[in-house]
């Protein structure tokens, strides 16, 4: 047996090592279907043949789209195995984005989750003339469909079992060829500017990365996870596909997006990696379960829970716990803490992780104060996902954890974080420029990412190296710092703050429907629309203070001075954010010009003309008029 | 090819009204067959006569060679024809799960004797239905829905269930009553999808009473037109888009959408 030098590889081992171990599971019909490691090669194998008796060349590119499907990671996997590329694609992308990297990554095989997907690729058929041959998984609705390029994915299948008889050992030798350092995978970053770029990550990137991992957060063989994440995102690749086959862990596909909470309580994973958003939410949904509940469950829950984040700020601190308060967290834990973290689906985990961007303190506290081993990760596409990870007993809401091992991090020009090692990827795909311009002759990647390194060894993340300015007075700007600020208010969904070569801060917010939606229910306020609601007068007032509240810990020439409340939320529709959910700054200051314009000059409404990209491409105008408010002094508090 | 359903010169009159007169129709196995025409014009009242709520006065129809003009609903309904209902009939309290497994109802075998002592026949017989009724949770995309109550989902959704339930039938003819009435645009493009999946996947034959033109003339493989009860045209959509007295019935003659009232 070689050396475990490809992913290919570690497929063959696990098959033959952990061949009886659970590799996937899929809920179909409300039932968990599992596939050994066995399996789960075999069907790798019979897909890999089927393409290659079609006529699947090494180098060839594969894309997937659709949701989180076995089918469509073991498509990635065959495409591996043979030589080939995957690449793919985030499923609710519209269809300009897709036609861009489809012909951009020139594919010319595409598996397809189902009909929804494939009747977008019909759509952009002329434009992609290298596109040879569409697989779909799910034959709901395709009966009718008849093309020669078009086949389903147990076709295939059959079509590799009978040219395997023909070629006995194809599969293996085909593996054989593959070398470490062949591009195992392109994942195209969501670019904050621009057209998208393709990051291609080699097999030894994917193997350096899935190691760090592994010691990191001391993986094995027994944990599970859930694989709910985009595939198009660098970080699910890693953690299902690059971890998955390294420590052969089993990874678990939900039934379908909408039941990821429900799948989440049933299967309790071991870990469980999650944006901010997504632990914002948990923690939503449990605040409005408990106002919902009788008051003396309400009122047994607040006790506990601000039991354990006393308890919390005392354990951060180092201080002992006084008696009273290790009896109350103990008796939390049997009543509350566990049977809380049993609901959120969180009970057996050993950690979760969250990344992508900063999360609020208090919701950070309060999932590690009921015993949720919440820490934070740091990394991008480029560096295949991972550079730094909290250790369990420095977990902490402002950093972004020590350097995994294999990795290397500097402090450049500009405060820029730098970083190297085996995990670097190779370059960007037909883009010789950008990717001199981000490796540098000594092999340092340049993030873009502006930071430091605290006393204690953690990274610490600032804001985008480019984005940091300077107010007119020269005061440093930092426009992420502050925005991050504003989002750790449960009624601001997204915030955009302006003040580069500017006299102060200003901001634009997107109100969060839910949560506002919710508590103008609470006081009887009726509302249409989220543009009639982002528009109340109270609203308005919620906001402010909120601003407020955020104004508390920012310095007094960084404070915000004016904002107005945006009659739409941020799309990635419309090109405003990506579909990580970053700002793409300059486009906003672009296209809200006008109202950035009335924020400074003293106006107080702006018309607000926005326009709406439909799913399908289908554009739309809408204007509003938008009232400009002044924050105005922070309210006396006693 | 024989028609599936056929319906010969059926009337039936509420008092002095006639609602439905002399009407004749075949339907083809495997195609959708809209019915349209304005309100009042009797297509419910036809349709109530096909799944045998209402027994027309005088006229046959014939399910696949057999009589079935007074045949109660409930052997209609074992016969393969499954409908759904303009105001929507769920049991509100009742899961989407619960609701849909009583669906099948009709195909479940299982005496009392048997189901009270469950394991053996009957706890096969309720796999098996329940396999049956989690493949069509999965066609409608409702996976999220299955503990819910009926009564809590949105229309559209509610719609959807309504239609799962007539699929757990296993209808050999779905008769849908304004599958669409009352959805919104986007609603609309996934019942019509539904629809041709049904068809398409299962080849099952429909009968389809709806509003929306754009709708019908998509998705029918044929049209059949009453005003008044009367059958006016039948053809393809573009024949029927074409024909001269639809044109006026739906157009020209204020009259004809006004003066029964609503009777289906």
């Amino acid at each position: 047996m070689a050396e475990l030098t490809t992913l290919p590889r570690l497929l063959q081992r696990n098959a033959r090592d952990l061949g009886a171990r659970p590799a996937i599971r899929e809920k179909d019909r409300g039932i968990w279907q599992t596939w050994t490691w066995r399996q789960y090669h075999d069907q790798v194998r019979d897909l890999a043949l089927g393409l290659a008796a079609l006529g699947f060349q090494r180098g060839e590119r594969l894309s997937v789209i659709g949701d989180n499907r076995p089918r469509l990671y073991w498509a990635q996997v065959a495409a591996q195995c043979l030589g080939g590329v995957p690449v793919p694609v985030y499923q609710d992308s519209i269809a300009r984005e897709l036609a861009y990297v489809w012909k951009h990554a020139e594919v010319s095989v595409i598996v397809a989750e189902d009909q929804e997907q494939v009747d977008k690729i019909l759509a952009l058929r002329a434009e992609l003339p290298g596109l040879r041959l569409v697989v779909y998984d799910d034959p709901r609705g395709m009966t009718s469909y008849r093309h020669e390029w078009l086949k389903s994915y147990e076709v295939v299948q059959e079509t590799g079992r009978k040219f395997a008889a023909d070629h006995p050992s194809y599969f293996e030798t085909e593996i054989e060829k593959v070398r470490p350092e062949d591009v195992a995978i392109i994942s195209y970053t969501s670019g904050t500017t621009g057209n998208p770029k393709g990051a291609m990550i080699t097999h030894a990137n994917a193997i350096a990365v899935a190691d760090s991992f592994r010691l990191a957060s001391s993986l094995t063989a027994d944990d599970t996870a859930l694989a709910y994440l985009p595939m198009a995102w660098a970080g699910d690749s890693v953690y299902t596909l690059f971890a998955g086959l390294s420590v052969g862990f089993c990874a678990n596909c939900p039934e379908s997006p909408e039941t990821v909470q429900r799948d989440l309580r049933e299967l309790g994973p071991t870990t469980l990696l999650a944006p901010p958003r997504i632990w914002e939410n948990m923690l939503t949904a449990l605040q409005v379960r408990t106002s919902d509940a009788t008051p003396i469950k309400r009122r047994t829950f607040e006790y506990f829970r601000s039991a354990a984040e006393r308890a919390e700020i005392l354990r951060v601190e180092g201080k002992r716990l006084p008696v009273g308060l290790r009896l109350a967290t103990a008796l939390g834990e049997v009543f509350v803490y566990r049977p809380v973290r049993d609901q959120l689906g969180l009970r057996q985990t050993r950690w979760v992780l969250t990344g992508g961007a900063p999360l609020g303190p208090d919701t950070f506290r309060f999932f590690r104060s009921i015993g949720v081993n919440l820490k934070q990760v740091y990394g991008s596409t480029e560096t295949t996902g991972l550079v730094s990870l909290q250790p369990d007993a420095e977990a902490n809401p402002s950093t972004a954890g020590r350097p995994v091992s294999g990795i290397e991090v500097k402090i450049g020009d500009r405060g820029e974080v730098l970083v190297r090692g085996a995990a670097v990827f190779k370059g960007y795909l037909k883009n010789e420029e950008a990717t001199r311009e981000v490796i540098d002759p000594d092999g340092w990647f340049h993030t873009g990412d502006a930071g430091f390194v605290d006393p204690q060894g953690h990274l610490v993340i600032i804001d985008r190296a480019k984005d940091v300015g300077a107010l007119a007075d020269g005061t440093p700007f930092a426009p992420q710092f502050i925005e991050n600020k504003l989002k750790f208010s449960p009624y601001i969904r997204e915030a955009v703050s302006f003040g580069h070569e500017k006299p102060f801060v200003s901001a634009m917010i997107a109100i969060d429907p839910g949560t506002v939606g919710n508590w103008a229910e609470r006081r009887g306020l009726p509302y249409t629309s989220y543009m009639d609601l982002s528009q109340k007068p109270e609203v308005r007032d919620l906001i402010r203070e909120e601003i407020r509240r955020g104004n508390e810990t920012l310095p007094e020439s960084t404070k915000i001075r004016r904002f107005l409340l945006l009659t739409k939320d941020l799309d990635a529709d419309d090109a405003e954010i990506t579909r990580t959910r970053k700002v793409r700054r300059r486009y906003v200051a672009d296209k809200y010009s006008a109202v950035i314009d009335a924020l400074y000059g003293g106006l107080d409404e702006a018309v607000l003309s926005t326009a709406i990209t439909y799913e399908d491409g289908r554009q739309a105008t809408i204007q509003s008029r938008v009232s400009i408010e002044d924050v105005g002094e922070v309210a006396a508090r006693v | 090819m024989s028609a599936q359903l056929e319906i010969v010169e059926v009337s039936k009159s509420f008092g002095g009204v006639q609602a439905v007169g002399r009407v004749s129709l075949e339907v083809r196995r495997g195609e959708i067959l809209s019915v349209i025409g304005p309100n009042g014009a009797g297509k419910t009242t036809l349709l109530n006569m096909i799944s045998g709520f209402y027994h027309p006065d005088t006229g046959r129809i014939l399910l696949e060679g057999r009589d079935v003009t007074h045949s109660a609903p409930s052997r209609v309904a074992e016969l393969g024809v499954a409908r759904t209902f303009q105001n929507i009939a769920l049991f509100r309290g009742m899961t989407v799960l619960d609701n849909l497994m009583l669906g099948r109802h009709v195909r479940m075998k299982a005496g009392v004797v048997a189901s009270f002592i469950y394991w053996g026949f009957a706890q096969r017989e309720e796999v098996a239905n329940r396999r049956r009724v989690e493949d069509i949770i999965d066609f409608l995309r409702i996976q999220d829905l299955r503990r819910r109550p009926c009564g809590s989902l949105a229309y559209g959704l509610q719609k959807r269930v309504e239609l799962g339930r007539a699929l757990a039938l296993d209808p050999k003819i779905l008769l849908l009553d304004e599958p669409m009435g009352g959805c919104n645009h986007e609603e609309k493009e996934d019942m019509a999808r539904f629809i041709l999946d049904v068809n398409q996947e299962w080849g099952t034959t429909i009968i389809l009473i709806e509003h929306d033109m754009g709708v019908v003339m998509d998705i029918s493989d044929r049209v059949a037109v009453l005003d008044m009860g009367q059958k006016i045209a039948e053809g393809t959509p573009d024949e029927v888009r074409a024909n001269p007295q639809v044109i006026k019935a739906y157009l020209g003659d204020a009259k004809g959408a006004t003066n029964g009232g609503r009777r289906g």
